[in-house]
């Protein structure tokens, strides 16, 4: 039998790594794959989602499909972002280079399967066309405020456009686009500044947004970060009753020890425990507790940064890995 | 402390509503203002008082008044204010050597404003002389009473010349300017100010560093078994130096111009001691070892049969070395050796030697005490003997030598008119002033853009003493206007002079030094220190009269060493017989203010003294008074300080605070908290954390640090990448460094705060994991995360300036600018595609190398006059862009400078962002490389997704032993849990157990270590991994100015060889110790094919019957072309044979066959 539980000691980590495969272990047991097997015992719980984060857990999955989840969520999801930026004009203090850097991370609402990928073969000028880019454009100056009171020194009174907002940035819809994204594309948080302005500046500029993957830039990453934990396991070897049993209880993240009637400490709830591994310091529980975190429970966390709803990302980060696979089958070396 | 602390950090985002309000006069400095607000950096007016800790808003309140460069403000304004007028007053006169009833006198002078307007005359903004390669200066005004015929005439307000202005010295319109009219000027109200704009460069006068001048050193060279005490003499005239020696155990003086050694007791007698009773009392009182030592002395001078004055003085005018024009006797000379060369600094009236035969005697008697006791010998390096020399007083030299040009040439001129016999009209001598006044005015501006400072009268010559002021970073402006140079040389290997002195405490950093020759040479002052300028002498010597001191001249000889003498600034002035009631006395009538607070007096029992010291160039420091062990201090004057109601100053008045030199600190008593007090004690610490500087203040936990590492961040901090100024962008300059997104430091330092680098940081918290990763990160280079680097974690510009100006020739001919050249279809050539219509680049375009940025054009004919010339063409010199990478044009300046010719500035900028080999370190003299950039995905992560920004590579840990950066870690991911920013004073700060408490709490390990996840494999690392923010600085070195590679390039004229270095694309060499590896391999034909054919092969032909060269085929020497033979040498070699020949040696070659 396998043990799945990483052990964690005051100094190190134990038996991080899988084994359950092939070939590793004598016993007689089988543990090559065997899709029905997985089918059985796999799970997903999901505990927590919404509109930006979701959380869930993977259950009974090798470490090494899960985190290929993560890094495709990660860096091959692909999502919008501003690629050029063609500035007309800009007469604030923020240099044209730094301005489009920054429009460029600003997180687009647009759904990445409404677009096509650039193909960057055909001529410079004839590269961007509806079906592969949407276009924003940003025209704001700034000028006095004439009703501001006299003695203000609060810019936002004085000025009109003295902040430039993400949501400043305007959709430019391009061939039948208005139609085909139903809503216009905007910012997705709306309150981003991108710069400050004073009287007489001006900013004036047109943006191209497509497609692209986290791995050539952050920017097209559609996390604000895709990761998992192991399952925390706390197992109580020796009782822990009164006093000591209160100050257990402390040692670990709130709501993870409960006492009982007996005021015996037992383990409420582990998935809750952050592990900071503060009782192994405490040398009146030596030897009466084993931390552990089990090597095959994934608790997801996926931060959505706007574009697509995190449970999006993560199918598409399953598809992905499925094409991969695919591919990979199809090679000459995978048949 | 940890509740304190969160209950503040609620309190910080209320808004701080009351207003706070000044006292009248004083100066408002908004920035200063933040400090004194009610609520401040987490502490606000309701936290209760506690002495021990608060007593550090001491720090910020003298900071306000003195500011952090105010050594050189305060010396400038002395200088402007009160030395201008004393160069003045000893200048005052012209007269004539022709009109004997002639004469102009000078009244008064004033710099920067007329005696009829209260304020200050407008002059340039100090940006505007930057941008157009001005100086700001102000003009230096006169009044002048003169004869006119046979009226006497008060002319006012007469312009002499101008003045470069100090930057905030009070003659600045900075000058008490507030924050909002700093801006409409275009400056940066935390620029410390304290530098001269010349020609529009920057320029700082640095602090020299000097033995202090008119005191009395004795040094002992125990091998060669010398004594000797020197002075060395200063006045407005002269500089010289006069020595008490010891030769064969006999006393002698020694001066320059005098000859040989004279015996002591011959210039004793000659300065009118004439009895050697008095003589032996006045050096040796009636101590009978001394008695002993110095006896043998009376025997030489009756050897040479000198027993009165005259016979003495004889002696004495016969060893002197003269230069006059007008002989004296040798008597005379004897008289003006005495009176004015030997210890000129004390001046003599009416013939009355006393006063200097004290003075000789007290170097005779010191020199006595050290060969009794080899101990009594002074300390060059001991800070007390030292004295620091400012931009006021080099001014006040270099105006002096002006002035007297200028006054000198004045008079020619009025005696050459005035030799005229019959004029025509009345003589106005005014007319003739204005003629020269260019002279002080280019004289000053000369001096301080070259830094050489020549003056005539003490035949000095000195380079090297004003610097550009380096505008890297911040932190490097301000850490040249705290720097201190020493005169002493570089090459000459001493330890003692570079060594930390214990006296360097609390007075110079003790880590901020540069590392290799000038190491210990060159020092900063430390946070809280103050440079003394001169003070009056005469009231101080009536005072010490008025409290009991007995007047030296009516002290009779026998009692002279029975009692304390009295020293006024190195000369004696008197005995007390109760010193510590005298020096006690006095003390009070400092802290009570009826003297200035930065006269030191001080007692030295081994030298039985009491030494009062006046003069400018002292460093001190304020220390809290303590009397009766209690620190006069009190919660209550803290609250005050607080609420604004109380300024540094009255702290000073109320003799709560008194300023202390180095020589009097070691009179005392100082404790360094308040834990320490007890009876004995006198003085207690204001805070600890001031024995470190500026540039040192930025370090982290310095105290957990081994030494060095601190001072490698020293000298690290000043290239460190950031924001310079609020007026950043406005600024022209050569190259400037500038970051993208700077942000203050997690783990913050009080000095931080107070120097205001968390206004303008250099520097991102980076998040850290001390872990080896891929091998990329070995010998300190660190892995770099492609995805922070993609969100603009080290981005920066580089801005470079390139000025052209359009000149003007005389024969009504200038430069001109082209517009740009288009092609057939009217698009703009390539070099052209930058430029506008007016042929310079346009703002906002990219220019690529080869392309033209100001497109110049010369006059094809500059020299003949446009009558008889025919060409009026112009011939286009454009300034070309070449460097690999491609810039944006950031600004182009056009105007018009001092000759009048029209200046062109252009500003190119590029962004970048970090790649492999740029150069970063942390605040703990920690640098690195970058040695990869790794995919986010790919790298470790926590329980909470959180990747890297940086891996460090732990190796870097153990031999560094550079605790605080382990312990910065710490604080800082606590800050970041809890919100808050959390503090790394040296000596202070937070405390290692209360972030990991909060660590703890926040359900984080207590050790700041973590598990993390393989980014690759996706399993949990083995080890737990030390990970959280360090503050990381980006350094100027980047591979993009580095990086250099030809295949053919350009060669030397004279050798035909490539050139040499990156910036003439020269050839990378294959030296000496390659060329053994090749040769010991045995790869002829590489060696030949790198050392001649890849280099300077040259095909030359040579005669194979005279062994000499020839050309084309025929040889000169045997007049046939018979025997010549072509063959191929390098042309260094060829060079060599004809230089030979040329001094008559005939190197001649004899070819072989090469299948022989």
């Amino acid at each position: 039998m396998v043990d799945n539980i990483v052990r964690i000691k005051h100094d190190r980590v134990e038996n991080t790594v899988s084994t359950d495969y092939p070939g590793f272990h004598n016993d007689n047991e089988d543990y090559s794959w065997d899709l029905t097997k997985f089918k059985s015992k796999f799970d997903i719980k999901i505990s927590y989602i919404s509109e930006r984060v979701a959380n869930f857990d993977l259950i009974n999955i090798d470490t090494s499909v899960s985190n290929a989840f993560r890094r495709i969520m990660l860096s091959e999801v692909p999502s919008v972002a501003a690629e050029q930026v063609y500035i007309f004009n800009n007469t604030s203090v923020i240099q044209d280079e730094v301005l489009a850097h920054r429009i460029g991370l600003i997180p687009l609402k647009v759904d990445p399967d409404l677009l096509n990928w650039i193909d960057n073969s055909v001529d410079e000028k004839d590269k961007f066309t509806d079906g592969n880019t949407v276009v924003l454009t940003l025209d704001v100056s700034c000028s006095k405020n004439p009703n501001a009171s006299k003695n203000s020194t609060d810019p936002n009174e004085l000025y009109k456009n003295s902040n430039i907002y993400a949501k400043d940035l305007k959709f430019e819809p391009q061939g039948n686009q208005l139609e085909k994204f139903k809503s216009p594309v905007v910012a997705a948080d709306p309150n981003i500044l991108i710069a400050k302005l004073r009287p007489g500046q001006e900013i004036s500029l047109r943006v191209h947004c497509i497609l692209g993957i986290g791995a050539d830039h952050a920017k097209f990453s559609p996390v604000s970060t895709a990761s998992y934990r192991l399952l925390p396991t706390i197992e109580i070897t020796e009782k822990i009753k009164g006093e000591d049993a209160k100050y257990f209880q402390k040692l670990f993240s709130t709501g993870v020890i409960g006492i009982n009637e007996q005021s015996e400490a037992f383990v409420k709830d582990s998935r809750r425990d952050t592990v900071s591994r503060e009782v192994l310091r405490h040398e009146r529980f030596n030897g009466k507790v084993k931390l552990g975190r089990k090597r095959d429970h994934f608790i997801f966390n996926v931060e959505s940064s706007g574009a697509m709803p995190p449970e999006e990302i993560f199918f598409k980060s399953v598809r992905i890995l499925r094409n991969k696979a695919e591919y990979l089958r199809n090679c000459p070396i995978g048949r | 402390m940890v509740s304190k602390r969160r209950s503040s950090s609620v309190s910080k985002h209320a808004p701080a509503s009351k207003a706070h309000t000044h006292k009248p006069g004083v100066i408002s400095d908004d920035s200063f203002n933040d400090l004194l607000k009610p609520v401040y950096k987490g502490k606000q007016l309701t936290d209760e008082i506690n002495t021990a800790e608060d007593k550090w808003n001491l720090l910020p309140a003298f900071l306000k008044v003195k500011g952090l460069v105010k050594q050189h403000l305060d010396s400038f304004n002395y200088f402007v204010d009160v030395d201008l007028k004393k160069v003045l007053k000893a200048n005052e006169k012209v007269l004539s050597d022709v009109d004997p009833e002639f004469y102009v006198k000078y009244l008064d002078i004033r710099v920067g404003y007329k005696s009829t307007s209260k304020t200050k005359d407008l002059i340039l903004p100090p940006h505007e002389c930057r941008l157009r390669d001005l100086t700001y200066s102000a003009p230096i005004y006169v009044d002048v009473e003169y004869t006119r015929g046979r009226k006497i005439i008060l002319q006012k307000d007469l312009e002499i010349g101008r003045m470069p202005i100090m930057l905030r010295s009070n003659k600045c319109i900075l000058d008490g300017a507030s924050e909002a009219r700093m801006a409409s000027l275009d400056e940066c109200p935390l620029d410390p100010g304290g530098y001269f704009i010349v020609n529009g460069t920057e320029k700082v006068i640095l602090v020299q560093e000097q033995l202090s001048k008119n005191r009395i050193i004795v040094e002992a060279d125990e091998k060669k078994g010398i004594v000797q005490a020197s002075v060395t003499s200063s006045t407005h005239e002269r500089k010289s130096k006069t020595y008490v020696v010891t030769k064969n155990d006999k006393i002698y003086l020694k001066h320059n111009s005098i000859s040989e050694e004279v015996p002591i007791v011959l210039v004793l007698k000659a300065a009118g001691i004439i009895s050697d009773l008095e003589i032996m009392q006045l050096v040796c009182g009636d101590d009978a070892a001394y008695q002993d030592l110095f006896v043998v002395n009376f025997e030489e001078c009756a050897k040479l049969g000198i027993h009165t004055q005259q016979q003495a003085l004889e002696y004495l005018g016969a060893k002197v070395k003269t230069m006059r024009r007008a002989k004296l006797s040798i008597l005379q000379e004897g008289v003006e050796a005495i009176a004015t060369t030997i210890i000129a600094h004390l001046t003599v009236n009416d013939l009355d030697f006393k006063e200097k035969a004290l003075y000789m005697a007290m170097m005779t008697r010191r020199v006595i005490m050290a060969m009794h006791n080899p101990k009594m010998v002074d300390d060059r390096d001991y800070v007390g003997n030292k004295r620091l020399e400012l931009a006021g007083q080099l001014m006040a030299l270099l105006f002096e030598d002006l002035f007297k040009k200028f006054n000198t040439d004045f008079k020619a001129n009025i005696d050459k008119i005035l030799r005229k016999p019959n004029r025509a009209s009345e003589f106005d001598p005014l007319l003739s002033i204005n003629i020269h006044s260019n002279n002080i005015t280019s004289g000053l501006n000369r001096a301080i853009s070259t830094g050489n400072w020549s003056l005539k009268r003490f035949k000095m010559e000195r380079a090297g003493v004003t610097h550009v002021l380096s505008r890297l970073s911040y932190i490097s402006a301000l850490g040249m206007m705290t720097r201190i140079s020493s005169q002493f040389e570089k090459s000459r290997k001493v330890s003692g002079p570079r060594a930390l002195q214990p006296s360097q405490f609390g007075m110079l950093c003790t880590s901020d030094t540069p590392e290799g020759e000038a190491c210990g040479l060159v020092k900063n002052l430390a946070l809280m220190t103050h440079i003394t300028t001169d003070d009056e002498e005469d009231p101080i010597k009536k005072l010490c009269y008025l409290i009991g001191v007995e007047n030296i001249s009516i002290i009779d000889s026998a009692s002279l060493h029975s009692s304390f003498g009295v020293y006024l600034n190195g000369t004696i002035i008197g005995t007390t017989r109760f010193p510590s009631k005298f020096v006690s006395s006095f003390r009070n009538l400092r802290r009570t203010g009826k003297v200035s607070e930065f006269i030191s007096i001080y007692t030295n029992l081994h030298q039985k003294a009491v030494h009062i010291a006046t003069d400018g160039g002292r460093i001190c420091r304020p220390l809290i008074i303590v009397e009766n062990g209690i620190s006069k201090v009190k919660a209550h004057h803290l609250l005050r300080l607080k609420q604004g109601k109380f300024q540094f100053d009255d702290f000073l008045k109320q003799g709560l605070v008194e300023y202390l030199d180095v020589n009097e600190e070691n009179d005392c008593f100082i404790a360094l908290y308040e834990k320490d007090l007890s009876k004995h004690i006198t003085h207690l610490e204001i805070e600890p954390f001031t024995v470190l500087g500026a540039v040192a203040g930025l370090i982290p936990y310095p105290h957990h640090n081994q030494s060095p590492r601190n001072t490698y961040q020293c000298a690290m901090g000043k290239q460190a990448i950031g924001a310079i100024a609020y007026n950043q962008f406005q600024r022209i300059d050569t190259l400037l460094y500038l970051m993208v997104y700077p942000q203050q430091p997690m783990v913050k330092t009080k000095t931080i705060e107070l120097i205001d680098y968390d206004k303008l940081p250099a520097g991102q918290n980076a998040t850290v994991a001390v872990m080896s990763y891929s091998g990329y990160d070995i010998e300190d280079a660190l892995v770099l995360n492609k995805s922070s680097i993609d969100r603009g974690f080290g981005r920066c510009q580089v801005l470079r300036k390139n000025t052209t100006v359009l000149k003007r020739y005389p024969n009504h001919t200038k430069d001109i600018v082209a517009g740009m050249r288009v092609d057939s279809e009217g698009e703009p050539i390539f070099q052209h595609q930058s430029l506008g219509p007016d042929g310079l680049g346009e703002v906002g375009t990219r220019v690529e190398s080869g392309q033209v940025y100001i497109n110049k054009c010369v006059p094809a004919n500059a020299t003949e006059s446009i009558l008889q010339q025919g060409s009026t063409g112009h011939r286009e010199t454009p300034v070309f862009y070449k460097a690999p990478e491609p810039s944006y044009i950031d600004q182009v300046m056009m105007s018009v400078s001092d000759s009048d010719q029209a200046l062109i500035k252009v500003l190119l900028r590029q962004t970048r962002r970090p790649e492999l080999g740029d150069k970063f370190s942390s605040r703990h003299g920690q640098k690195g490389v970058c040695g990869i950039i790794v995919q986010q995905e790919d790298l470790p992560f926590n329980d909470d997704g959180v990747c890297p920004d940086i891996i460090m590579n732990p190796h870097g840990f153990p031999s560094r032993m550079t605790v605080g950066k382990m312990i910065e870690l710490i604080s800082g991911k606590a800050g970041v849990l809890n919100g808050s920013l959390e503090y790394g004073t040296c000596f202070g700060g937070s405390k290692l157990e209360d972030m990991s408490k909060i660590l703890v709490d926040k359900g984080f390990n207590y050790s700041g270590k973590d598990m993390l996840y393989s980014g690759i494999t996706g399993e949990c690392l083995q080890a737990y991994i030390f990970f959280g923010p360090i503050y990381y600085q980006k350094l100027k070195h980047m591979v993009l100015d580095k990086m250099h590679a030809r295949a053919r390039g350009p060669r030397a004229v004279l050798t035909r060889q490539p050139t040499e270095g990156r910036s003439r694309d020269g050839g990378l060499r294959l030296g000496e110790m390659e060329r053994d590896c090749v040769i010991a391999y045995g790869a002829s034909q590489l060696l030949l094919e790198r050392l001649m054919i890849s280099s300077d092969a040259f095909d030359v032909d040579i005669c194979d019957k005279c062994g000499l060269m020839g050309y084309n085929g025929w040889c000169t020497t045997c007049k046939s072309g018979e025997h010549v033979v072509k063959m191929t040498i390098p042309y260094a070699a060829k060079l060599l044979f004809q230089e030979l020949l040329s001094m008559n040696i005939a190197p001649k070659l004899k070819l072989g066959d090469v299948f022989n």
